[in-house]
């Protein structure tokens, strides 16, 4: 057993993070650490690597009881790790990167001569040939993701933590890293990867394990685990789950007056077609990383499609910035509420009639006595508590603030709303009046796409769900075959 | 081949010698080794200074508490000299003093996760209140010890001399440019000045390097003072006001990123010698205002900024094709 981690636990500010999670790597082993957003991976990887602390618990490594105290010390123990953007430092040379901090010297002096031969040795051992004396921001981030990963096998050489290496890079680059992790294995290396990509899981790893909600869910061999099985597991339900009753009204049998078709960007999302219709809410259903964001942010003009197009009202229409999508009514409430949608310094009002006055240009400024009539309006509509429209909003708590985001766009009277996890950390009460909420503005006819990773809700108010896998859209379900069971199924179908 | 991080170096060495050559044109005398000499023995402060600002833009820092750390050292030494102290040991002093203060800057910066700017436009401050409180009024200096320092030169064939103090810069260009390239010291200013996370992910001891760096530029500006103050025979407080953006000046035309990472030391001498060069022009010339150094350095800087913004443009990430052998083999 190389690590060994029995009861690892963590907490920030009294909120548990890791709860009593058992964690173990072979010798020999590729090793996929899964689970959603604030599953608590990162967090285990940090204690194992020592960027963190743990409140509790122990961690053996080869049997020897440790607790790394940094990086550095992790490093020497044998821990490496391989970090998705910040990792290396595109200003020095490779040769630089491969030994800093630990350059050979002579007399005193780097020696550089040796230390680029020694460079590119290494990098051979590696199928890399580099040259070693030029900056590293002259190579693809394939080549700096094999490097950094020379590094640290050539500094740690026990077990290696990679963290998403193969976000942002083609299907050829994956296949050569891959290529260079199985041998590294064979060498007897111990190999944690996370990745949200369950293809690469089945292609690469020998084991998962499962984290969610800070808990362990389970730790399985890679060769008797259906997909569905780990999807399940991921998602934390059996699929013999019952089917919800749904309260959303068939979709009528209308041309689509919002129609997208073909839409897609390279690396981020394949062309898909969508039609949006009003009085309906279209769920987007996919795990974390399958692209169903990205979607979003294609929809909204904040990333640029490179191929399809898009039909308002039978007129082509282009959608290069957040600017023409809020020119065509188009609004977005992103997932990252803290950081993409409030001003957290501002008022409610402020807020609120932000959108509205970005809409209308910045030389008309809304009369003041407009302004407090449309947020007491929506503070009264949206039960945002509390109802003082001139507090900061950052005093709200995160079920009130998704309100007032929500009142934003509600304030521009759009005919198409996109919300990407409105539900996200907000308390169980404010959860039912948002899905309260979404249901109230379809039936008011409005357009809406809802983005989420609870089933039960996007059975409870879509028309239509999209799943997405794999940065792609694998299934489409209308009317009675929208079930949790049924998206679950299409979420661990095979990618092509 | 240039390699692209270079070529803002290159640009400055080329900027100079077509300067010069366009100098000579027009004035033929000006090609003598009596002006060379002059140009590094009036700039040899200036210099001095300029490399430890080169360390510290490198970094990705500033310092501005260079010319009134110049200030105090030569204030504090002409008092010191003309109380009875004997000059070795004034400068000693004013040495060990300067580079301490740089490494409390340091600290602060590290300790408290500020901004160099704010905390070294405090030592600004502090620096030149220092020098005000030892005395308001230029106090002028002679020793023996300092007259031979003075007439210490070589001859260099035509009727320049290379003094003591262009000696003295030359040989901190050179001690800087080790330091920078073949030193661990050295390779964490230029990991710092490329990403602090990355560097500190990546085992860079933040700490001590920020702490060294800043000593490093505090010990230079106090070597600096002290060339001064041979090159005047004076100690004065209000003297080099505004002479730190002089220093950055000359890093920047030098070739050396405003943001850090990326320069050469060695990029640094020329630029303060294409400053020296267009005093010298407006002296031979003679009708020009002296202010003219200021807009073509003004310029220049200028052009350097949008020069290092098309070549990060051009040679960004993913320029270069690598090749890959088939794994294993």
């Amino acid at each position: 057993m190389l690590i060994e981690a029995r009861a690892i636990r963590k907490s920030f500010y009294g909120v548990t993070v890791l709860d009593d999670v058992d964690f173990t790597l072979h010798a020999g082993e590729i090793h996929a650490l899964l689970g959603e957003n604030g599953a608590g991976k990162s967090t285990l990887v940090k204690i194992l690597t020592g960027a963190y602390r743990r409140d509790g618990g122990t961690m053996r490594l080869e049997g020897t009881e440790v607790e790394p105290r940094d990086v550095a010390e992790a490093q020497a123990m044998g821990i490496g790790t391989v970090y998705q953007e910040v990792n290396l430092l595109d200003n020095l040379s490779v040769a630089e990167n491969v030994y800093l901090g630990r350059q050979p010297r002579r007399f005193g002096m780097i020696d550089t001569k040796r230390m680029e031969a020694e460079a590119t040795a290494l990098l051979a051992r590696y199928g890399l040939r580099v040259d070693p004396g030029e900056s590293l921001s002259a190579y693809s981030v394939a080549i700096r993701q094999i490097i950094a990963i020379a590094r640290a096998v050539d500094l740690s050489g026990k077990v290696l933590f990679l963290d998403e290496p193969t976000a942002s890079l083609d299907a050829r680059e994956v296949e050569a890293i891959f290529a260079i992790l199985r041998r590294l294995r064979d060498d007897g290396l111990g190999i944690v990867i996370i990745t949200h990509f369950l293809d690469q899981v089945f292609a690469l790893a020998d084991r998962v394990t499962v984290l969610r909600n800070g808990k362990l869910v389970g730790s399985r061999a890679i060769s008797d685990l259906p997909r569905r099985d780990l999807v399940g597991m991921m998602l934390g339900r059996e699929l013999a789950e019952e089917t919800h009753s749904r309260s959303a009204a068939p979709p009528a049998d209308t041309p689509a007056p919002i129609r997208f078709r073909g839409m897609g960007k390279t690396g981020s999302v394949a062309p898909f077609d969508m039609d949006i219709r009003p009085g309906e809410v279209l769920g987007i259903a996919g795990l974390l990383g399958s692209g169903r964001t990205e979607t979003a942010f294609l929809l909204f003009g904040i990333d640029r499609a490179d191929s399809g197009s898009a039909e308002i009202d039978g007129r082509p229409v282009t959608l290069n910035s957040p600017h023409d999508a809020i020119a065509q009514g188009f609004g977005f409430c992103p997932e990252e509420r803290k950081t993409d949608g409030i001003v957290a310094d501002l008022s409610v009002r402020e807020n609120i009639i932000l959108a509205l006055q970005a809409r209308r240009g910045w030389s008309r400024p809304i009369p003041r006595r407009e302004q407090n009539a449309i947020a007491e309006k929506y503070i009264r509509m949206l039960d945002i508590r509390p109802t003082d429209p001139e507090r900061p909003i950052k005093f709200l708590s995160g079920g009130n603030q998704q309100k007032v985001i929500l009142a934003r766009w509600l304030a521009t009277d759009p005919r198409f709303l996109i919300l990407d996890e409105p539900t996200r950390g907000i308390d169980i009460g404010a959860h039912a009046e948002i899905i309260r909420l979404i249901d109230g503005l379809r039936a008011e006819g409005m357009a809406l796409a809802v983005i989420s990773s609870e089933l039960d809700e996007l059975v409870a108010y879509s028309s239509r769900v999209v799943v997405m896998a794999d940065h792609r859209q694998v299934a489409e379900l209308a009317g009675d075959e929208i079930s949790a069971q049924a998206i679950m199924a299409a979420m661990a179908v095979e990618a092509a | 081949m240039i390699r692209a991080r270079n070529l803002p170096f290159a640009a400055t060495v080329l900027i100079f010698i077509v300067a010069y050559a366009l100098c000579v044109m027009q004035f033929p005398n000006m090609l003598s080794t009596r002006v060379i000499g002059n140009l590094l023995t009036d700039n040899a402060f200036l210099g001095i200074a300029a490399v430890g600002m080169t360390f510290v833009i490198l970094s990705g820092g500033i310092d501005l508490s260079v010319g009134s750390v110049i200030a105090f050292t030569s204030v504090f030494v002409a008092v010191t000299v003309r109380a009875g102290m004997h000059p070795a040991m004034a400068f000693s002093l004013a040495l060990v003093i300067s580079t301490a203060f740089g490494a409390l800057m340091g600290l602060t910066i590290h300790a408290l996760s500020m901004p160099p700017f704010v905390v070294t436009l405090a030592g600004m401050f502090l620096a030149r209140g220092a020098a005000f409180l030892l005395t308001t009024e230029s106090v002028p200096i002679s020793h023996p010890f300092l007259d031979t320092l003075g007439d210490m030169f070589f001859r260099l064939p035509g009727k320049g001399r290379l003094t003591f103090l262009a000696m003295l810069m030359l040989a901190v260009f050179v001690i800087g440019a080790i330091i920078a390239k073949r030193t661990r010291f050295g390779a964490n200013v230029y990991a710092l000045g490329g990403s602090p996370q990355s560097a500190e992910l990546m085992g860079v001891p933040v700490r001590a390097t920020t702490i060294r760096l800043y000593a490093l530029s505090g010990a230079l500006a106090g070597l600096a003072g002290i060339a001064y103050t041979l090159y005047t025979s004076a100690g004065y407080s209000l003297a080099t006001v505004g002479m730190e953006l002089d220093a950055i000046a000359a890093v920047v035309v030098g070739g050396t990123l405003l943001t850090g990472g990326a320069g050469l030391v060695m990029g640094t001498l020329f630029g303060v010698l294409i400053q020296g060069l267009i005093q010298t022009y407006i002296v031979f010339d003679g009708t020009l205002s002296s202010w003219w150094t200021k807009i073509v350095v003004g310029l220049l800087l200028f052009a350097f900024i949008v020069l290092q913004r098309v070549i990060l443009l051009f040679h960004g990430p993913r320029g270069k094709p690598a090749r890959m052998i088939p794994a294993g083999g």
